[in-house]
């Protein structure tokens, strides 16, 4: 069987998906709970859903989360 | 000159919203005078190296940034912050802390500079359909071309056919060209928010496709 996951994953969409704007605006709260590990996906999943969806969104993640930790480390 | 609705700003402070050093950035770059502007450069100074420590993070990416350049970007995204942190000041509502909200618009800033800077690789380009690339793409074994080969044309079929021309214009360019969605903000003037929705409208539209004509179903994809 032919392994076309990736392809699969990338034709998959959520209607949960919030979209750039609103997971934005709420990134940095996101951010927080996910530092504190609080259960940021259950409070916000439209904001998880997109999170693994939209590349520069998980990128701006991914580069908040480690600006945020550093400070704390 | 003030960016600032001060009644908000002190509003929250005064209502407690903040913890203490939230509060203490909030009324410092809502003041006037010396103290403001030291708070500013102790600001753009945070700022900086977040920028700094961030453009070098994303360095193994598509934008393969390094040296002066990276430097370049790091103080271009950390003044382009600054200046959206006091212009957006009192939309700060005490959520988290106020260091956490700002390096928010250090991350959109590296990303809008970053975006601009594809176009300097050499052969970028957004328009040419190279359906060759599709395979490589998506990680499909040349191996077994015979198991992915009718797949890729039911969803070369359906980009042709149930498309839009902006759908396939965005299709095209990150899927084909791998252009970096913040790049297509900058060439197209649009928002992400809505090249992304043009794009997750394009993937919804192939996938029902490729149900209805038997390459897919609620499992996943599959071979006819």
């Amino acid at each position: 069987m032919s392994d076309w996951t990736e392809l699969d994953r990338f034709l998959q969409t959520d209607p949960r998906d919030v979209g750039c704007d609103r997971a934005m605006e709420l990134l940095h709260v996101y951010v927080e709970m996910v530092a504190a590990d609080a259960d940021a996906a259950e409070r916000h999943p439209g904001v998880a859903v997109h999170l693994k969806a939209c590349g520069p969104c998980s990128e701006d993640f991914s580069g908040l989360l480690a600006a945020v930790t550093e400070g704390e480390s | 000159m003030s960016y600032l609705d001060l009644s908000s700003v002190h509003l929250m402070v005064s209502a407690g919203r903040c913890d203490p050093e939230s509060r203490e950035w909030l009324l410092a770059l809502s003041s006037t005078g010396p103290a403001r502007e030291a708070a500013r450069d102790r600001l753009y100074a945070l700022l900086l190296r977040i920028a700094r420590g961030e453009v070098h993070r994303r360095g193994g990416g598509p934008f393969r940034i390094a040296g002066p350049e990276s430097d370049d970007v790091a103080h271009q995204a950390a003044a382009d912050a600054l200046l959206a942190i006091e212009t957006k000041l009192d939309q700060f509502r005490g959520e988290s802390r106020f260091t956490t909200w700002a390096y928010k618009f250090v991350m959109f800033e590296v990303s809008r500079t970053l975006g601009r800077h594809f176009w300097r690789r050499p052969h970028a380009s957004m328009d040419v359909e190279a359906w060759e690339r599709l395979p490589d793409r998506f990680g499909l074994d040349p191996a077994r071309e015979s198991e992915w080969r009718d797949l890729l044309a039911a969803l070369r079929r359906a980009v042709d056919e149930v498309l839009t021309d902006r759908q396939r214009q965005i299709f095209v360019a990150i899927v084909l060209n791998a252009v970096p969605l913040d790049t297509l903000v900058e060439e197209l003037g649009a928002s992400r928010n809505a090249i992304y929705k043009m794009l997750f409208d394009a993937r919804r539209k192939i996938r029902v496709a490729l149900v209805a004509n038997g390459y897919a179903d609620p499992q996943g994809l599959r071979a006819r």
